[in-house]
């Protein structure tokens, strides 16, 4: 969806507020819901928060905003603690998960409603109102209730309410996990479009990786209340910190790989592991089984008479087509092939070889995600 | 050609592995028709019989004749306009308490309490259990001395024994709506408690709140033992008194009565209908 309305951002535009989320620790029974989370925002940026269920994501948005309270730690906004400010006066705009428009109003109450809590007259209640609906896209249909609107309707309504008040954060909690695939991806390029423009920090809790990837500035990637990594997309998905950020964003393959004098053999080659600077090295010593985490760009098929691997699946993906391709010991890898290169049809027997130079490591458990390894240098 | 009916041409229909065919809902809805009619019949009659006796006893005269004498002449008789304007006063005071009671009681225990609400359900239903006559006793012993003799003690009588009722309504009323979004909602948008009460959740309980109103005044109209223990003469009390000087009188009351609620009742049932259809059929238009 493209955005037609004129914009007049010199009512709307701000300049963003700096937010703070600084130790924060909240229990739910036995659950650890926040475990020392810290993270901040710069004026205007977006930040998605990104995680599988339970990781804590949706209860730091909403200590944020001001439903929830933590066990300790802080949050400021612009330097200001808000612990003791309830909700009603953080001035932060949310859009939920669910539907949250007020059934008994129509689309034009809805989004003045913030406006009328704070005593703007009715005049420029339904001018104000009128301009947010035609922002995002919903000129003419004022009039209607929420019933008479569809998900991505109401979504844009509610998105539109929270803009209303100029909030100084805005908040969105899983705004498009109830619409359908198209209407999801219009909808996220026009609140990705209008937060640039209107310069509003913002806060976007997602499950769905690409959302995430797609829109923010910054991702943070969380389990089990805490951050396992916080970076642009980019970095985030070319060099993850974590196995498990690795293997939660995009699609990565655990390939079997022996521990060699503080490198990794693998594929009938010997590469270097990983860098980064937020893991501490393990040790390993030579012989170590370990599992690798290679990224299906970073392998390459051949049709090799003989090879001990089975082409098992093809997709087509676009530009690349994805091979599944069958190793020893079960292993099932997935490899991106361009589509101008030689195709290999399924059943042909492959040889299947690593085009990166180093790699990625994680103990081979075979209990869930292994702990964090990705140091160059292994110490003795 | 032989004409092939619907049982028998499910009865002929087998799967491949020669398993006789499931029956149609056709069959099932046969099957169950037959005793659903005379359970049907029989409650009918066991309602309609009384009203019908009720009815042709307020009709008929001392001449053997009929006529809608008795029912003309219920405002005009003596006491009555006392009695149905002390029962009006206790309808509207006994709804008020309770709704300011009820409404952000209620409210409260959904949003901040959800677990409590099977101990609510168990506390509000005691009003049915103590019979009336022990709450009385027990009211007057604690009521204090200026609300004695006078229907303002009636009227909180009346609302704890509406409680029952009319939190059950508000129960259904605040499951069926997503409470806890709605306020959020409200709130992040800078809206004090009492605005997001008033403006957002008590609109959308309207259904629930007309239930719970309809309920409290048919109960307090109906309502004897209370008003007679008390010494009010509300339309029941007065109607029981009248009625050793004029019964045809009295039953054409209780009749004008019992017809008023239900009527109250059905338009409310046919409102909410009718809002229900409309807003499917402006869905169906949306989503065409």
């Amino acid at each position: 969806m493209t955005l037609t309305a004129p914009l007049d951002t010199s009512t709307t535009e701000n300049q963003g507020a700096t937010v703070e989320l600084i130790g924060l620790r909240r229990r739910f029974g036995a659950t650890q819901a926040l475990d020392g989370f810290s993270l901040t925002l710069q004026p205007g940026e977006l930040v998605a928060l990104l995680g599988p269920s339970g990781c804590g994501k949706t209860t730091a948005l909403r200590v944020l905003a001001g439903f929830e309270t933590v066990d300790s730690g802080r949050v400021l906004v612009n330097g200001v603690d808000q612990s003791r400010i309830p909700a009603q006066r953080r001035d932060m705009g949310m859009v939920f998960q669910s539907y949250s428009l007020f059934p008994n109003m129509t689309a034009q109450d809805n989004v003045a409603f913030g406006l009328r809590m704070r005593k703007v007259g009715s005049i420029q209640r339904r001018q104000r109102a009128l301009e947010l609906l035609e922002l995002v896209g919903l000129e003419g249909q004022a009039d209607k209730y929420p019933h008479q609107m569809s998900g991505g309707q109401q979504q844009r309504v509610a998105l539109g309410r929270a803009l209303a008040i100029e909030p100084r954060v805005l908040l969105l909690d899983e705004p498009l996990s109830a619409l359908d695939a198209k209407v999801r991806v219009q909808l996220r390029e026009q609140i990705r479009v209008l937060q640039t423009r209107l310069k509003i920090t913002t806060l976007f809790v997602t499950h769905d990786q690409e959302e995430a990837l797609s829109m923010a500035d910054r991702v943070c990637v969380m389990r089990s209340g805490q951050i396992e990594q916080v970076d642009v997309p980019a970095t985030l998905y070319s060099a993850p910190a974590t196995p498990f950020v690795a293997e939660f964003v995009g699609t990565m393959n655990r390939i079997p790989g022996v521990i060699a004098e503080g490198r990794v053999s693998l594929l009938n080659k010997t590469v270097d592991i990983r860098t980064s600077a937020d893991q501490p090295a393990v040790f390993r010593p030579a012989g170590t089984p370990v599992d690798v985490l290679v990224r299906p760009e970073g392998l390459a098929v051949t049709a090799t008479a003989g090879a001990r691997g089975i082409v098992m699946t093809t997709t087509f993906l676009g530009s690349v087509t994805r091979l599944g391709v069958l190793l020893d010991e079960d292993v099932m890898v997935y490899v991106d092939q361009p589509n101008s290169a030689v195709q290999v049809p399924v059943g042909s027997a492959a040889e299947v070889t690593l085009t990166e130079r180093d790699v990625m490591v994680a103990d081979r458990t075979g209990a869930g995600v292994a702990q964090a390894e990705s140091a160059s240098v292994e110490h003795p | 050609m032989v004409a092939l009916g619907l049982a028998e041409f499910a009865a002929d229909l087998e799967t491949v592995d020669g398993h006789p065919a499931r029956p149609t809902r056709m069959d099932r809805l046969r099957r169950v028709a037959w005793w659903r009619g005379i359970v049907l019949i029989l409650t009918g009659v066991f309602f309609l019989v009384p009203i019908y006796a009720a009815l042709h006893f307020a009709l008929s005269t001392v001449e053997g004749g009929f006529s809608i004498s008795a029912f003309q002449s219920i405002p005009h008789q003596q006491g009555f306009s006392d009695a149905f304007g002390l029962s009006l006063r206790l309808a509207i005071m006994t709804t008020l308490i309770t709704m300011v009671l009820m409404v952000p009681t209620s409210v409260f225990v959904h949003l901040r309490f959800p677990g409590l609400r099977r101990l609510f359900d168990g506390i509000t239903i005691i009003p049915i259990v103590i019979p009336p006559v022990v709450l009385i006793v027990g009211v007057l012993q604690v009521a204090p001395t200026f609300l004695k003799g006078t229907p303002y003690l009636l009227g909180l009588e009346y609302a704890v024994l509406a409680m029952p009722f009319v939190y059950r309504s508000l129960d259904a009323g605040l499951r069926s709506i997503d409470l806890t979004t709605l306020v959020e909602a409200s709130r992040s948008l800078g809206s004090r408690w009492s605005s997001t009460l008033l403006r957002v959740v008590v609109p959308n309980l309207r259904t629930a709140l007309l239930s719970a109103t309809v309920l409290t005044v048919a109960l307090v109209l109906g309502e004897y033992t209370m008003a007679s223990l008390d010494q009010y003469q509300t339309v029941p009390v007065w109607i029981v008194a009248f009625d050793q000087d004029n019964a045809h009188i009295s039953v054409a009351v209780s009749l004008v009565a019992l017809v008023g609620t239900w009527v109250v009742l059905l338009a409310i049932s046919s409102f909410d209908l009718r809002r229900i259809r409309r807003a499917s059929q402006l869905r169906k238009d949306g989503s065409a």
